[in-house]
């Protein structure tokens, strides 16, 4: 014999075709009857038992302060810690000596979306958020720069918290 | 041409265009229940998107599909590669026409047309396209021409999966053929006469056939399914192993084709369980719907219809049930089992009516009937729970752990 099958020694109740057939049949059709359980996606995008977590991390949003200046310091920290390194920063200094981002840009194709941005910045400036749709029509589209980057409005990721494991 | 023979060819081609647009537009609607089933045994609404309830998901996909481009291999074998859709898809189609689909309408017609002239149809008009005498026959010869496209699309694609599976494909049609032939042998026998309307006739008079002839329902059904190349016998297109099978190369319409061969498949397989073993049109409990007219014949074809439409069902309902058979298993139930079961079936089948008719002199069809339906609940009996215990579906493996340690391998360690 060519192949060989290993036979396993069953009881033979459990080797009965026509009534193992008929068995899932009724199990089927009772699934048949049940309630359908999908969510109607772009009409309802969260249902009584299910939304998305707080803690999803998806395309990046950087905070601002009152007069509309992002919060961002470009202390460096945040491209020095990225794995995918996909932030750009360039920093600048008023006349004050504030440091700020002359250029600050996250290519979001190369982003692996592990958070570390957001843990690390001093300001609170850069965060993940809880956001999903993301479609373009290009793919330059999807390199984010600083103005857009402010002008998100998704709420923002909250991260792992070590004393709420589970997120609750 | 004499105006009755006018009038029979007036009739046969509206019935002919009328059967095949429905079977047609059936078949497409058809492609949205077994997605909706699907969706359905899944907890999941299916398909909802295009039209109220997803009723025009159909007619979507006939457009994108006629809309698509066609790729066609380098290396294929173009006339054949052409040729194959049709040839899977012709016989198919076909076998409809010669299913009663309703009881038979008096007709009483006589008018002259442009372009016919007189034309005249008095007398009875049976409900199929064409009522031949060898119905039966004509079905089982074109049922089996489909493997012919299958078998040749798989090789004119000159590709190794679509060989493979055109190559399974054959071997299975022609093993399930073999059974599904000799399962209906009893029908014959107890029917006497090849003829649907002559078999329907019959199981008025007596008992459905489910009845009396149990076990060749059984047979016929398990290989209507293989016929169907559906779950669980859908080697040919076994998308784990196989990517698509038989169809792997072909995109757009011609594999539309392919699609609507099989659809076609099961509403035959569907339509002849209905037709030879649940009585046709026929309404049960009465004999209003034997008189013929107008209302009994609309009736009765929403009868044929909803037995059909319960079998179609029922083919779907088992695809989402069970999974695949391993390859030697198929082969093992169609030669070791079904083929030798409806054999020793014809034979059972035959001595019965024979002891029946010539020794106990019964010659009322319901008597006949039910002396072999108790037959059958004997033999019904014995095989599932006698037979069915692990032997039905067995494969290429020793049966005992003795046997197996008799082989050379082991022998030389």
């Amino acid at each position: 014999m060519a192949i060989g099958v290993k036979v396993m020694a069953r009881p033979e109740r459990e080797v009965s075709y026509v009534r193992a057939t008929l068995k899932g049949m009724a199990l089927t059709f009772k699934h048949m009857l049940q309630a359908r359980v999908t969510m109607q996606y772009p009409e309802a995008k969260s249902t009584d038992d299910w939304r998305i977590a707080t803690r999803w991390r998806g395309t990046h949003r950087m905070l601002t302060d009152e007069q509309g200046r992002s919060k961002c310091v470009a202390c460096g920290l945040c491209p020095q810690i990225c794995p995918a390194n996909c932030i750009k920063l360039v920093p600048g200094e008023d006349e004050a000596g504030n440091r700020y981002p002359l250029i600050y840009e996250i290519d979001e194709f190369r982003c692996v979306f592990c958070g570390y941005c957001q843990e690390v910045c001093p300001e609170e400036a850069i965060h993940v958020g809880v956001h999903y749709e993301n479609s373009e029509y290009s793919r330059d589209r999807f390199v984010y720069d600083l103005e857009r980057l402010s002008a998100q409005t998704h709420p923002v990721s909250t991260l792992w918290d070590p004393s709420d494991p589970r997120g609750e | 041409m004499t105006p009755d023979q006018k009038g029979f060819l007036l009739f046969a081609v509206i019935k002919l265009l009328v059967v095949f647009s429905v079977m047609l537009a059936g078949v497409a609607l058809l492609t949205l229940v077994e997605r909706k089933v699907a969706g359905w045994m899944q907890n999941r609404p299916g398909p909802n998107r295009v039209g109220p309830f997803g009723i025009l998901q159909p007619v979507a996909d006939g457009i994108k599909n006629f809309i698509k481009e066609e790729t066609r291999p380098a290396s294929a074998n173009e006339f054949l590669f052409l040729l194959a859709p049709a040839l899977s898809f012709i016989p198919a189609v076909i076998l409809i026409g010669v299913i009663p689909l309703a009881a038979p309408l008096p007709v009483d017609f006589a008018a002259d047309l442009p372009l016919l002239g007189l034309t005249t149809f008095h007398g009875m008009m049976p409900m199929s396209v064409a009522d031949l005498p060898i119905g039966f026959i004509f079905i089982l010869a074109f049922s089996s021409l489909g493997v012919y496209g299958i078998a040749l699309a798989g090789w004119s694609s000159n590709s190794k999966y679509s060989l493979i599976g055109g190559l399974r494909a054959a071997a299975q049609l022609i093993s399930y053929e073999v059974a599904m032939g000799l399962s209906l042998i009893p029908v014959l026998l107890v029917s006497g006469n090849a003829s649907f309307s002559a078999i329907i006739a019959r199981q008025q008079q007596g008992l459905w056939f489910i009845m009396p002839l149990f076990l060749s329902f059984f047979i016929f059904l398990i290989s209507g399914f293989a016929e169907t190349n559906r779950l669980p016998f859908d080697l040919p297109e076994a998308e784990s192993e196989l990517v698509a099978g038989y169809h792997s190369e072909y995109s757009a319409m011609k594999f539309s084709l392919f699609m609507i061969a099989e659809y076609a498949h099961i509403v035959t397989v569907a339509a002849m369980v209905a037709t030879l073993f649940f009585g046709g049109w026929d309404m049960p409990f009465t004999h209003w719907d034997e008189r013929g007219g107008l209302l009994q014949t609309v009736v009765t074809g929403a009868c044929f219809f909803a037995k059909t439409f319960f079998w179609i069902f029922f083919v779907i309902w088992i695809r989402w049930t069970l999974p695949r058979f391993r390859y030697d298993q198929l082969m093992a139930l169609g030669w070791k089992i079904l083929l030798p079961l409806s054999l020793a079936y014809i034979m059972v089948v035959a001595v019965a009516i024979e002891i029946i008719q010539a020794s106990l002199g019964w010659t009322d069809p319901k008597a006949q009937g039910f002396a072999l339906f108790a037959l059958n609940l004997l033999l019904g009996w014995a095989m599932f729970f006698l037979l069915d215990r692990g032997r039905v579906v067995r494969g290429v493996a020793p049966r005992t752990r003795a046997a197996s340690s008799m082989s050379p391998r082991e022998g030389a360690a």
